[in-house]
């Protein structure tokens, strides 16, 4: 009998989508350890999201009533005070950009293995294996582990848990060390607006690192007059500053459904497909015949796309 | 204030590679200083040129074979460098988290720095833990995922920037000492110049063991083993358009004309 903590994650007065992933990932973890599936809410509207949170396969929910936005500090606290309360196992919190700021911490607080952006779970009695990818997701890696650990799963692996269930809701009596905040949240901003807004976008010709320099963007430009698309974009391109962020594709940037989604030179990385595997139709151009964006792609040409862009636009000109 | 940046020499693989057990054979590797502690490193480098830090000392967990990457770093600005290795690492294919807190946390207690810099996540293994970890093992404060600082740090608390998902960042306060984990974008990572590779190589580049640092052998055994290594199945059903450029273009503009998205 093994019983797994999980936290859930919010923002803003909403459950993230990734809190009902964890469950059907935790669950599945209690399916094989026979234990108890603990799920952990720390601020917000704790009761409103218990109740959107008592799914099938959770036992015990447990709230923190402690401000209504993230704080490491909170969550440090909340995580390993519960955890210890419940002799729990295994922390499964989301690889989140606020996951990545508490879990550490509590592997740390409680001298436990730490595996991060797991992709896959698998326990048998004291030992879990996980899956990782490693080298950009060219690689997949299976690891064991004996005891206790810390572990946060990446987003959209599992399916989003949706049946309701039956766990007891309790308040947990929480005592706020005050003195070891040492950060405050003062506020929210959006990155993404202003200018076009690509996810209304019907065509979208979307390029990545496989451009290589910001003077060829002219053969992307006008292609997408050849169209009549909108122009977007992976992260690396609004790293370098070649294009505004509200052109970005993905976790941190926007999420779009085009009917057409011309994917060229962009590998899809997870945080880019995250953005845009909604897309209708999805036509790839990368010499790269393994790219994780085939995966996804309902078109490929594996090509270079110096060669193919201009071939294209010069069909409609 | 003194500036710590970790760098780490990342391994790339190629687009063809073979896997033997849980290893890639060496020919298929290559190495580079990893992304994100290249924004890191930038980010440190431009604090000294505000004259908010005075120096920046770089630390990096490698084998000498890694020197040609930390003079990268020390040619980009880095006042000194700092290499740790010992034959107690040499058999150890994977260093955990913990493993890596241990580690540098030595480092911090020997260098006291006032501010850490670490990439978000290093490119090849990609756990994206070690910054916050060591901020919590060595009693900072922290902050993940940062695309931000302000460079005017004033009464000891660091204004920062954190990349959430879905196009949204926080804005925080936090107070220093504190370790933040950088992400690629805060800035434009300078190359290095010649003038600057030329200093790089009279500049202290030191090289300690894990002993030096009073760090037990023990506390680098993995608490992962590595058990299994493949190629991710490949699920594409695409339908490929074959031929040269001018045929695969033409396929697709007729499939784009069947979309209706050109008439």
């Amino acid at each position: 009998m093994t019983d797994v903590l999980a936290v859930a994650d919010h923002r803003q007065g909403s459950l993230r989508d990734v809190s009902f992933e964890l469950v059907t990932a935790a669950a599945k973890l209690t399916e094989q350890t026979s234990g108890d599936l603990h799920l952990l809410i720390i601020g917000g509207p704790v009761e409103e999201f218990a109740e959107k949170l008592n799914l099938q396969g959770v036992d015990v929910i447990h709230t923190v009533d402690e401000g209504m936005e993230f704080n490491h500090d909170v969550y440090v606290q909340a995580v390993t005070q519960v955890y210890k309360a419940v002799a729990a196992e295994y922390v499964v919190a989301p690889n989140s950009a606020n996951g990545l700021d508490y879990a550490p911490a509590v592997a740390n607080t409680l001298d436990l293995p730490l595996a991060t952006d797991v992709i896959g779970l698998d326990a048998t009695d004291a030992t879990l294996a996980v899956t990782r990818e490693m080298y950009g997701g060219k690689v997949a890696t299976t690891n064991e582990l004996d005891g206790s650990a810390v572990v946060t799963i990446r987003g959209a692996e599992w399916p989003m848990a949706a049946e309701t269930g039956t766990a007891s809701v309790k308040t947990v009596d929480f005592s706020l060390d005050e003195g070891s905040v040492g950060s405050r949240v003062t506020g929210f901003r959006e990155t993404t607006g202003g200018g076009v807004d690509i996810s209304e976008a019907d065509v979208l010709v979307s390029i990545g690192r496989g451009i290589d320099e910001e003077e060829n963007l002219n053969i992307i430009r006008e292609l997408a007059e050849s169209l009549d698309a909108t122009i977007s974009c992976s992260r690396p391109i609004v790293d370098s500053g070649w294009l505004p962020k509200n052109r970005q594709v993905g976790q941190s940037g926007k999420v779009v459904t085009p009917d057409v989604y011309l994917a060229i030179g962009i590998s899809g990385a997870v945080q880019h497909v995250a953005g845009m595997k909604g897309s209708d139709t999805i036509v790839a151009i990368n010499t790269d015949t393994d790219a994780p964006i085939m995966d996804i792609a309902d078109y490929a040409i594996h090509d270079d796309l110096f060669d193919v862009v201009p071939a294209l636009t010069e069909q409609f000109q | 204030m003194k500036a710590l940046v970790t760098v780490k020499e990342v391994v790339t693989v190629g687009d063809e590679f073979e896997i033997e057990g849980t290893e890639i054979p060496p020919q298929y590797l290559e190495t580079e200083l990893n992304e994100w502690d290249s924004f890191a490193l930038e980010e440190a480098v431009q604090l000294r040129e505000a004259d908010v830090i005075e120096e920046v000392v770089t630390v990096t967990i490698g084998p000498e074979s890694c020197e040609n990457t930390i003079r990268q770093a020390l040619a980009k600005g880095a006042d000194r460098g700092i290499r740790i290795w010992d034959e107690a690492l040499e058999d150890v294919s994977q260093l955990d988290v913990n493993a890596k807190t241990d580690i540098l946390s030595a480092v911090v207690e020997s260098e006291n720095p006032d501010l850490i810099l670490s990439g978000v996540q290093a490119g090849d293994d990609g756990f994206g833990a070690t910054g916050v970890s060591l901020a919590r093992e060595i009693g900072f404060q922290w902050g993940a995922v940062v695309n931000h600082l302000n460079h005017e740090i004033a009464d000891g608390v660091a204004a920062v920037r954190r990349e959430l998902e879905g196009g949204i960042e926080e804005e925080t306060e936090i107070e220093l000492p504190a370790v933040l984990t950088i992400q690629s974008g805060i800035n434009e990572p300078r190359y290095a110049s010649m003038r600057g590779i030329r200093q790089a190589r009279q500049k202290e580049l030191a090289s300690v063991t894990l002993t030096d640092l009073g760090v037990t052998s023990d506390a680098v055994t993995p608490e992962l083993r590595l058990t299994d290594m493949y190629e991710p199945e490949t699920e594409s059903a695409a339908t490929v358009f074959e031929g040269d450029a001018e045929e695969t273009a033409g396929r697709l503009a007729d499939l784009l004309e069947n979309k209706g998205v050109v008439q």
